[in-house]
Parts: structure tokens; C-alpha cells; sequence
């Protein structure tokens, strides 16, 4: 499963995941592979990637959109607060 | 013949001239890499958000939604145009083509706002400031310290501030006019709308729409989207001024510095048949006096 997170300015992060946890608008929810197609907006708080050597990395988003796509996730931040 | 100091000392001016023009399109060079790597940063984001929408406004085109961002009816017709110049100048007719544009609305397109005061002008940049200024425009805003950190959070604030000028009825519509990158050495100059935001682009049908789960829903990721793709709009049609500033003065200073050298060849050669008349010259002088001795 690939990720994708980019802000304007830059790109973040993008790499190939186990799942992913993130905030949205109806509230936090996770991302594993074969999840069903879903386009959503996300409210400010953390990204919480499982990477494939089992670590995690996070991010504080202040908001953005995120689309899922056959195992594909494009991320678009609005901000980056910190890595 | 010229005489040969004034010669010399026209000869050094040119040539330090020529030195500084040079380094200045070396630097013009510089930051036009880094403005153009950041449109470059910017573009996935942009058309990301902009399938995404796309295929958003598609589905949602039979179903009426309320728009605060589109067209009103009944308008009084109050237009704010936002100049994008740049801060400093030596680049060719960049700011001055902006200034024509201006002029061309307050003539043409919004004669009749200009003559009722319905026309008023924000400004990014120092030159596009001070030359409204100098024709006597009602300049609401001005935004040049904008450059000084080009990123998206300030340009956010800019953008969200323009959005909200325009909810409040404040002004009808929002125009923008700035130079649109192409490259290096040609920079289009662009009006566009930025709102009301214009009907959706056309898509393709059933090219982006898979079964998606919409998280609230439709509408509610429409509406979150759209000042999103105003914000990127602006920070768009800045990012792409600001390239296209550099493009420009390395432009123009590349054509300064050919001047220059165009200027030295002419001045070198002329300095050399000066001296070369004033050796004849000498020479004669000592050759007629041996000879008026010998006599």
C-alpha cells in the first residue's frame, strides 16, 4: 500500500505503508490495505504511519484531504505543523 | 579624435557596469531555479485537488447547491483588482505590462466603476504600488512585504482575506492581473477572475468517479474545497509572478551584459586608433623638427 502526503509547499512523505491513521472530519479513522475507495476531509491532529519495518511516523496536520484509491493514498495537507 | 582619457575613463565604466549587470544574471538565475522548483513542488497538489473537485462538481451538477462563491445577482458591480508586480525593478517590461493591463480596465472593461469609485486596487509589489499611486488609484491594500517570505501560510492569509472581502459584499468581484511563467525568457501576461469562482470545469463523465465513500459528504467536501483551490489559485498565480520576475530580469540583464560587451569592443577599438593617431602625430612632430634643424 503507497502513500502519498503533500502540502503546497513540498512533499512529505511517500513511501510504501502497513496502515495509516488519520483525522477525519467524522472522526479519527485507520487505513489498511484493501480499504474501500473513500475521498475525505480531515480536521487538524496526527497522522500515524505504520511503515513496512514496523515503525511509526508522525505528522501534525492542520487540515486536508485525503483519497484512497485501490491500495493507492494521496494525502493533501494543508499544513505540516511538525515532523 | 576623442581624446584618449576620456576615452579610458568611459572604457572602465562600461566594463564595471557590465560586471555588476553580469552578476546580477547570475543571481536572477539562481532564484528563478529555486521559483521554479517551487511551482513544480506545487503542481501535484494543485491538480490532485483539482481532479478531486472536479469529479466532486461533476456528481453534484444536477443537484442545486447553494454557492456563496459564485455569481450574484443584482450586484452593485464594486470591483477590487489585485496588481501582482514585483519589489525591485531592472526587468525588462515586466511591471510595465502590468501597468498597461491595469490601465486597460480602468479605460475599458470598468470605465464606468473608475467614473462612479467603484473601482478599487490591492497591490503585490512595490512598483506596481508606487506607479498606481502616481495615477491617482484608490489602493486599498498593498502586500509587496509578501515576497520577502513567499510561502503558503502567508499567502494563505492574502487569499482568505480577498475571500472574505468578497463575502462580506465589500466588492463584487475580485480580478487578478499578474505574469504568468512560461519560461525564461517569456512571461504571459494574464487577467483572470479569481472570484466569483466560475461554473465548474467541464469533465469527462464517469472518468473519476469510482465508488467513492464521501466522508462527511458531497456537499460538504465541495464546500471545504473551494477556498482551498482559491488559496492555491493565489498561491499559483504568485509563485508563477514571482518566476516569471527572475525570468525576466535574467533576461534583461543577460541583454544588458551583451550591450556592455557590444560597447567595448567599439570603445576598445576606438581607443586604440586614437592612440595610434596621437603616436603618428608625435612621430611626425620630432621627424618635421629634425628636419626644420637640418634645413
Amino acid at each position: 500500500m503507497n502513500i502519498e502526503i503533500i502540502t503546497p509547499d513540498k512533499k512529505i512523505y511517500a513511501g510504501d505503508i502497513r496502515s495509516v491513521r488519520v483525522p477525519g472530519r467524522k472522526g479519527s479513522f485507520q487505513v489498511l490495505k484493501d480499504h474501500a475507495p473513500i475521498i475525505s476531509t480531515l480536521e487538524a491532529g496526527p497522522v500515524i504511519i505504520a511503515d513496512e519495518q514496523g515503525g511509526e511516523v508522525r505528522f501534525d496536520i492542520s487540515g486536508g484531504v485525503i483519497e484512497v484509491k485501490k491500495n493507492r493514498i494521496i494525502l493533501l495537507a494543508d499544513a505540516v505543523i511538525q515532523s | 579624435m576623442a581624446n584618449l582619457k576620456a576615452i579610458r575613463v568611459r572604457l572602465s565604466s562600461v566594463k564595471s557596469t557590465r560586471q555588476i549587470t553580469s552578476a546580477m544574471k547570475m543571481v536572477a538565475a539562481a532564484k528563478l531555479r529555486k521559483a521554479q522548483d517551487a511551482i513544480v513542488q506545487l503542481r501535484p497538489y494543485a491538480d490532485k485537488l483539482n481532479e478531486i473537485q472536479a469529479g466532486l462538481s461533476a456528481a453534484l451538477r444536477d443537484t442545486e447547491i447553494e454557492n456563496i462563491y459564485a455569481e450574484r445577482k443584482n450586484s452593485r458591480g464594486k470591483v477590487l483588482v489585485v496588481a501582482v508586480t514585483s519589489n525591485k525593478g531592472l526587468c525588462g517590461a515586466f511591471n510595465a505590462n502590468v501597468i498597461r493591463d491595469v490601465r486597460r480596465l480602468m479605460t475599458e472593461k470598468y470605465s464606468s466603476q473608475m467614473r462612479d469609485g467603484d473601482l478599487s486596487f490591492m497591490t503585490v509589489g512595490k512598483k506596481g504600488n508606487d506607479a498606481l499611486k502616481r495615477l491617482k488609484c484608490h489602493i486599498v491594500e498593498d502586500h509587496s512585504d509578501l515576497y520577502s517570505h513567499l510561502n503558503f501560510e502567508n499567502v494563505t492569509a492574502l487569499a482568505d482575506r480577498l475571500t472574505q472581502l468578497y463575502l462580506s459584499k465589500e466588492y463584487d468581484t475580485i480580478e487578478l492581473v499578474y505574469n504568468q511563467f512560461r519560461n525564461a525568457a517569456i512571461q504571459r501576461l494574464t487577467e483572470e477572475t479569481y472570484l466569483p469562482v466560475s461554473a465548474a470545469a467541464e469533465v469527462e463523465k464517469g472518468t473519476i468517479q469510482a465508488d467513492y465513500i464521501y466522508e462527511p459528504d458531497q456537499v460538504a467536501i465541495v464546500g471545504e474545497l473551494i477556498p482551498k483551490t482559491l488559496r492555491i489559485q493565489l498561491y499559483r498565480a504568485l509563485l508563477d509572478s514571482f518566476a516569471a520576475e527572475h525570468g525576466a530580469r535574467m533576461t534583461a540583464m543577460h541583454q544588458a551584459t551583451d550591450n556592455a560587451t557590444d560597447l567595448i569592443r567599439d570603445l576598445t577599438l576606438q581607443y586604440n586608433k586614437a592612440r595610434q593617431a596621437a603616436i603618428t602625430n608625435q612621430l611626425l612632430e620630432v621627424v618635421s623638427g629634425a628636419e626644420a634643424l637640418n634645413g
